[in-house]
């Protein structure tokens, strides 16, 4: 089972929208965070929701507080008369693979897929704990950071990196977020105070709040729907196990699996979005998709200049798709995570039409 | 686009219980998926890939607990779905597994779906206060109830229909060994002497809070010759959504029920319903839902289903047979209840179904459905291949 297989259907990013990302955003709730994007990328292509054929979304009930917190999320899509209509329970990025694979069925010709998340309304570091075993670690609370500070620790002492490389890979991030008019940090970061020894707020996603959608449409309908189709020509996913402990933190075999899967492999890309909330991970997920100097790297900034959690993944996949719309790359990898320490790592590879 | 047919090879479900005190959510989930392949006599070598579906994250108090329960599902180096659309969510757990196998994506793939219900309390999980959102007062009931007394109201049916049902899902589950309510001597007197909880819903008419979990092994064509038991082929399956809440929501009947029981008839080819489907498992979690859905998913004309209900017609001898397992009212672990009902489905058109085995059936329903009656999952499936 190695190797890319062709998938039996041509499918295309058509359009992509995202909000501003922002600190807080208490003045709105997920339906008026949404709403305006769902607006942007229906009329990017000139459909009304009645004429998609699949929708899918990613969210999380545990930052919203609640259970069921989508339900509502949906109001915002105006699902009447019905819809054919999934969702998952993590990165939109994964829905973004369930309705790929909805195309490729035949079941469908276009789908939505939306995500969001408002992680302003509570303590990440703290709700991110609740995903851990929840018998033997997560009553220890060990907080996101402090975990991804484990990692950070693995690979200097491995000598990948010393800490003024991980301030390279901040900068790098937040001076390309100049340009990106949605990323909520830019320009000139400050590396700051150690947050979790050796990571300092610099090298820490900043905590906000934020939305994307995309559509996609299959064979002659996404070039009816779009100028240049970003066509997927593989998307893959794969997990590693939970326990720290039984993990090379410094190395990411899924990510490389999935790439090869994806086959991102069979030709060079020239552009790539990371999902890498810290530093050191970008370079951890660079080694594995053995990307080198002539790849473009992150440039909307990535998820340290944004990282709304459970949309930053599917984000990654929307500007991809958005520089092969633009012309602006021919081939393009985009990378999403879940877990952590990168233990769920999704790969999509993206093409335009020669010119 | 020619999609690959999709069999069902493997089925496991663990013996469902108010609290499994004997295992950990990982213990759970593999008990389940163990047994479904064993059923299939495969190896977790043979899953390519895994999709897993459960309720909210809030009953066990685990944030996305895929994550944890990577090795447990035999997962590490696989891709690992979470699909969560609330109590559909058994249902769309098995329907995007099919489509990883339709998509011609990987070859076999494990869905599996639980609930642990004893980590916390439903009850109150699901009355959470959302601002300018009609609460979920006092549970699922407080919020059916109302929507019960509207198809009464709209249908004519006697007050009794509902005790009628629960007595056959009650005596139907002590010929399912996995089933949680086991109540031996049950009476029809003892259903209606039993306390009224929401108006007109009585305690026996109502579902359990259970622990339980359920898996399926699905594949494609050269996997299901290689089966070493009679598969079931799928021959149709859908999901719709529609809002909440919305002016000229039917909550009796709603529209995103019978587009997708249509779509799922569409793509089997079935005309009638009633003459064309042997059997069904209905997401029935409070006892007047098996009328109601009768007419949603098209078995019963608008306002007749109760009809049905009291000739009898839903029994196990019966000429319609529902809910032969029990269903949701005898065994509830909320996430895994869907997938529940789509495994019972399957297992009657292998002919496995044992002391609750209908004869002869051929085609089989699977239904599920979640929010307020908003979210739903049908599959339709057969002892032979899909024709077209």
């Amino acid at each position: 089972m190695t190797g890319a297989r062709r998938p039996a259907r041509d499918v295309a990013v058509v359009a992509f929208a995202q909000t501003p990302h922002r600190r807080a955003t208490e003045e709105v709730s997920e339906v008026e965070m949404l709403m305006p994007v769902l607006h942007a990328v229906l009329a990017r292509t000139g459909l009304r929701t009645a004429d998609i054929g699949f929708t899918c979304s990613g969210s999380s009930d545990y930052l919203a507080g609640r259970p069921f917190s989508f339900t509502l999320a949906l109001d915002g899509v105006g699902a009447w008369p019905p819809i054919a209509e999934s969702h998952v329970e993590t990165d939109g990025a994964w829905a973004f693979h369930e309705a790929w694979i909805k195309l490729i069925t035949g079941a469908a010709d276009t789908a939505l897929v939306y995500a969001w998340g408002k992680s302003s309304a509570g303590s990440p570091r703290d709700i991110l704990t609740r995903q851990l075993d929840p018998y033997y670690l997560a009553p220890l609370w060990p907080d996101s950071v402090s975990l991804a500070a484990l990692q950070a620790r693995a690979l200097i002492d491995a000598g990948v990196v010393d800490e003024r490389g991980l301030a390279a890979v901040a900068t790098r991030n937040r001076a390309a977020a100049v340009a990106n008019p949605h990323a909520q940090l830019s320009g000139d970061v400050p590396r700051g105070d150690y947050v979790v020894r050796p990571l300092r707020t610099g090298d820490c996603p900043p905590v906000g709040d934020g939305a994307a959608a995309l559509i996609l449409a299959a064979g002659d309908r996404a070039r009816e729907l779009c100028e240049r189709p970003a066509w997927i020509r593989g998307v893959d996913h794969r997990v590693e196990a939970h326990a720290l402990g039984l993990r090379d933190l410094t190395d990411s075999p899924s990510t490389r699996l999935a790439a090869e899967r994806a086959g991102a492999f069979d030709r060079p890309v020239d552009t790539a979005e990371l999902h890498a909330p810290f530093s050191h991970q970008e370079i951890v997920l660079r080694r594995a998709l053995r990307l080198g100097d002539d790849v473009l790297l992150n440039p909307s900034g990535g998820a340290l200049a944004a990282h709304p959690l459970m949309a930053a993944g599917l984000i990654r996949i929307g500007e991809a798709a958005t520089r092969v719309h633009r012309g602006r790359s021919d081939r393009a990898l985009a990378h999403a995570t879940s877990g952590p320490c990168l233990q769920q790592n999704l790969v999509a590879v993206v093409e335009g039409d020669l010119r | 686009m020619s999609k690959e047919p999709v069999a069902v090879v493997g089925i496991g479900q663990t013996r469902h219980a108010a609290a499994r005190q004997d295992v950990s959510i990982a213990g759970l989930v593999r008990e389940a998926a163990g047994r479904a392949l064993a059923d299939a006599e495969l190896t977790w070598a043979d899953v390519e890939a895994v999709v897993i579906g459960k309720a909210p994250d809030f009953f066990e108090g685990v944030m996305m607990p895929e994550l944890y329960l990577a090795e447990a599902l035999g997962a590490v180096g696989k891709p690992v779905t979470r699909v969560h659309t609330a109590g559909s969510v058994g249902g769309s757990t098995a329907l995007v597994a099919a489509d990883l196998v339709a998509a011609r994506a990987h070859r076999t793939v494990l869905a599996v779906a639980f609930e642990k219900q004893s980590e916390s309390n439903a009850m109150w999980g699901l009355s959470l206060p959302v601002p300018f959102q009609q609460p979920l007062l006092a549970g699922a009931g407080g919020f059916f109830a109302p929507h019960v007394r509207a198809y009464i109201r709209r249908s004519g049916a006697p007050p009794t229909v509902g005790t009628l049902v629960a007595h056959k899902d009650r005596v139907n589950a002590l010929r399912n060994p996995f089933a949680h309510i086991r109540e031996p001597g049950l009476t029809l007197e003892r259903v209606r002497a039993s306390p009224m909880l929401w108006d007109p819903i009585r305690y026996s008419e109502t579902c359990p809070s259970s622990d339980g979990a359920c898996a399926l092994l699905l594949t494609d064509r050269l996997g299901a010759r290689r089966s070493p038991r009679r598969p079931a082929w799928l021959l149709g399956g859908a999901m719709r959504s529609e809002p909440t809440l919305f002016a000229g929501k039917d909550f009796v009947s709603p529209r995103a029920g019978r587009d997708c029981a249509a779509d799922v008839y569409r793509q089997a080819g079935i005309t009638d319903p009633r003459r064309e489907i042997d059997a069904v498992e209905m997401y029935v979690p409070f006892s007047w839902y098996e009328p109601m859905w009768l007419e949603n998913l098209g078995f019963a004309d608008p306002g007749d289903g109760w009809r049905l209900v009291e000739s009898g017609a839903t029994a196990l001898e019966g000429e319609l047979p529902v809910d032969m397992s029990g269903g949701v009212l005898s065994s509830n672990p909320i996430g895994a209840s869907g997938l529940i009902r789509f495994a019972e489905a399957a297992l009657q058109v292998r002919g496995l179904a044992g002391a609750h085995q209908v004869d002869g059936a051929r085609r089989v329903l699977g239904h599920a459905y979640g929010g307020g009656s908003q979210f739903f999952a049908v599959w339709l499936v057969g002892d032979r291949p899909p024709t077209s």
